[in-house]
């Protein structure tokens, strides 16, 4: 579960001034079920979801994750997340198998528990074929799942994605968004950012649409469907973050 | 679980440097062949060198004389002597560098010897040429023999014996401790190398491990690990203290072995010359080394901190290159002011880090221990280590610094 109670994240610029990148943010994920945050870039979904990972302190607000307070017990909550973005690399000379192992150490594994999970991982994901193979040699795709597993390996009940299939070919988006699904079958809690509507339209439960680090309208497709009168998401997309002036309207 | 993480993060930054062609050859294969091939390469040309120039034929030019073709004759016979015919331009010759010396012989020369008047015979050289120098010392060193001879001639012509002239000897003779005159001779080039090497060994690991982990985008995935900044921070500092110490420690076995194998090596050649190949041996005792080790622990702790802190600062690794440059110059100003001669360890010198550090390791190469400086700079270095590690923690939680953009 991941609770955010009007989150506020505040950047100093030397040229800008006071950037307000998260807003008053506020909103609930629910262990079986996919959030999904849609914004454009700079819309505040990156620094959101950082938040909740702890990566980044909040300037006010709070959010609990697992039953962990973001503030209070900020190991607790990383010991309870995945957090998979094209910004979390691999170490480029380990191994798959170090790479995985060394994140479920970090994670206060015991070696009979990690060899285990690990073993399961490469299986489950089919990376058995690579898993001597230093992390540098292998192919867009593989380093995808060796991320998946990366995340995966100490089990955690929140799975949190930021943009997870920006610049990826058909083939390793399709495999990571299989992931997600399977992620919520698992009943983990999961919170998926991404620009992409029809990903969303796929994938979530839930959306949040934010814009200007503000989050402007939430509900399941469904309901935002129904709200805005207009089947297309890109619409409604459009209509929240950039409505008409009344000149637009009559026009 | 704390300490466990930090060593975690340590193993894994180990595992990852021992891959990284790059670092082999700029810690290991640099220092372990650097040393023998500049010593051995420098010893042995300017070895030959010198040799060449002091053993081959002297050409030199003789200008005046027709009055004293006696005296020509005795410089024909000189050894290794090949006399030129006077030529005009032989000032342009030995500035052009195509003539060594010339010896101009003064009017009626002959004449003077024969009547006991005094005279100067001059020597013409280049003093910015080594080879020109060398020639000149040797053709005044023969002319002096045959002066020598013309009076040991004309004593013993009046029956008169040899010590008339040289009523006593003097000699001068080295009383202090081999490792004395070592130290002073390389102690302070040890130091200098030792401290120069402790920071370059650890640069690279410092950038790769903040810098170019950003650059890479590994630090984000290390960043949502449930480890805390502390323990990042000090898996990745033991990781860069070790590039430095192992830098330094294989570079200074690596000089101290070549030293060793060319004092011998000159020793077995120039047994006359023992004094120049007792200078190039180094005499370090094992409590000289373990004093040494101590005192560069410290200053190795403060080297690697305010290069982590000051390398996570940067965006990329070539930001971090050019924010390290300074510091090189930093470190090298202080390393090569303790070289130069007329500076000893005072109080107030004893708390300028790497200064200090550099003057005492050569006290302590040349086998004197002052124990208060030792006590005073391990004391002051350890303070600069602790405030560089504190910087380096706290660079670590600032999230505009692991962050910027």
């Amino acid at each position: 579960m991941i609770e955010a109670r009007d989150l506020c994240k505040h950047f100093h610029d030397k040229k800008r001034g006071l950037i307000r990148a998260v807003d008053h943010v506020s909103f609930t994920c629910r262990p079986g079920r996919i959030y999904g945050l849609l914004g454009a870039n700079g819309a505040g979904k990156t620094t959101t979801l950082r938040m909740l990972a702890t990566i980044l302190e909040p300037t006010s607000g709070d959010a609990v994750v697992a039953g962990h307070d973001v503030i209070e017990h900020p190991e607790k909550v990383r010991a309870a997340v995945g957090f998979l973005s094209t910004a979390t690399a691999l170490y480029p000379r380990l191994t798959a198998q170090e790479m995985v192992e060394y994140f479920g150490r970090l994670a206060g594994l015991d070696e009979p528990t990690l060899k285990h999970r690990v073993d399961d991982l490469f299986a489950r994901l089919e990376m058995d074929s690579y898993r001597d193979r230093r992390c540098d040699k292998l192919s867009t795709g593989m380093k995808q799942k060796v991320s998946i597993a990366r995340t995966l390996v100490h089990d955690p009940p929140v799975m949190i994605f930021d943009e997870p299939t920006l610049g990826l070919d058909v083939m390793a988006a399709r495999s990571i968004v299989s992931f997600i699904r399977e992620c919520r079958d698992r009943g983990k809690t999961v919170i998926f950012s991404t620009h992409v509507m029809s990903e969303v339209e796929k994938l979530c439960d839930s959306i949040g649409i934010i814009h200007d680090g503000k989050l402007l309208a939430e509900g399941s497709l469904a309901d935002l469907r129904a709200r805005y009168a207009e089947n297309d998401l890109e619409e409604i997309f459009v209509r929240i973050v950039a409505p008409l002036t009344p000149a637009e309207a009559s026009s | 679980m704390s300490a466990h993480n930090a060593v975690c993060i340590y193993r894994k930054e180990l595992t990852e440097w021992l891959r990284d062609r790059r670092t082999l050859i700029s810690t290991v294969v640099v220092p372990l062949l650097l040393f023998p091939l500049l010593t051995a390469g420098f010893a042995g040309v300017a070895g030959s060198l010198l040799e060449k120039a002091k053993t081959g034929a002297i050409r030199v030019m003789v200008l005046g004389g027709a009055d004293s073709p006696a005296v020509l004759d005795e410089l024909r016979q000189l050894k290794d002597f090949e006399i030129l015919p006077a030529a005009d331009n032989w000032k342009e010759q030995i500035s052009s560098k195509k003539l060594r010396a010339a010896v101009a012989l003064p009017e009626k020369f002959q004449a003077s010897l024969d009547s006991g008047e005094s005279a100067e015979v001059k020597i013409y050289f280049h003093q910015g040429d080594l080879k020109s120098s060398l020639d000149a010392n040797r053709i005044e060193k023969s002319l002096k023999d045959y002066r020598d001879r013309i009076v040991r001639d004309r004593l013993a012509a009046r029956h008169l014996p040899d010590s008339l002239l040289r009523p006593f000897a003097v000699k001068q003779e080295n009383v202090a401790p081999a490792e004395k005159v070592s130290g002073a001779a390389l102690g302070g080039l040890i130091g200098y190398m030792v401290i120069l090497l402790c920071m370059t060994g650890g640069m690279y690991p410092a950038i790769d491990l903040t810098a170019g982990e950003k650059e890479r985008g590994t630090m984000e995935t290390l960043l949502t690990s449930p480890v805390s900044r502390l323990h990042i921070v000090l898996g990745k500092f033991a990781l860069v203290l070790t590039a430095s110490l192992a830098t330094a420690a294989l570079s200074v076995a690596s000089m101290g072995v070549s030293f060793l194998l060319v004092g011998k090596n000159a020793a077995a050649l120039h047994t006359a010359q023992s004094a120049d190949a007792q200078a190039l041996q180094l005499h370090v005792s094992l409590a000289s080394a373990a004093a040494i080790l101590l005192l560069v622990l410290p200053t190795a702790v403060f080297f690697s901190a305010a290069m982590l802190a000051i390398a996570l600062f940067a965006r990329t690794t070539k930001e971090a290159q050019s924010y390290l440059m300074p510091m090189t110059f930093l470190v090298i100003i202080p390393a090569v002011a303790a070289l130069l001669p007329g500076i000893e360890l005072t109080p107030r010198l004893a708390v300028i880090p790497v200064l200090s550090t550099s003057l005492l390791i050569k006290e302590i190469i040349s086998g004197t221990y002052h124990w208060n400086y030792i006590a005073l700079i391990f004391a002051s270095t350890c303070l600069y280590a602790s405030a560089a590690m504190f910087l380096a923690v706290k660079m670590f939680q600032r999230e505009s610094v692991l962050f910027r953009s």
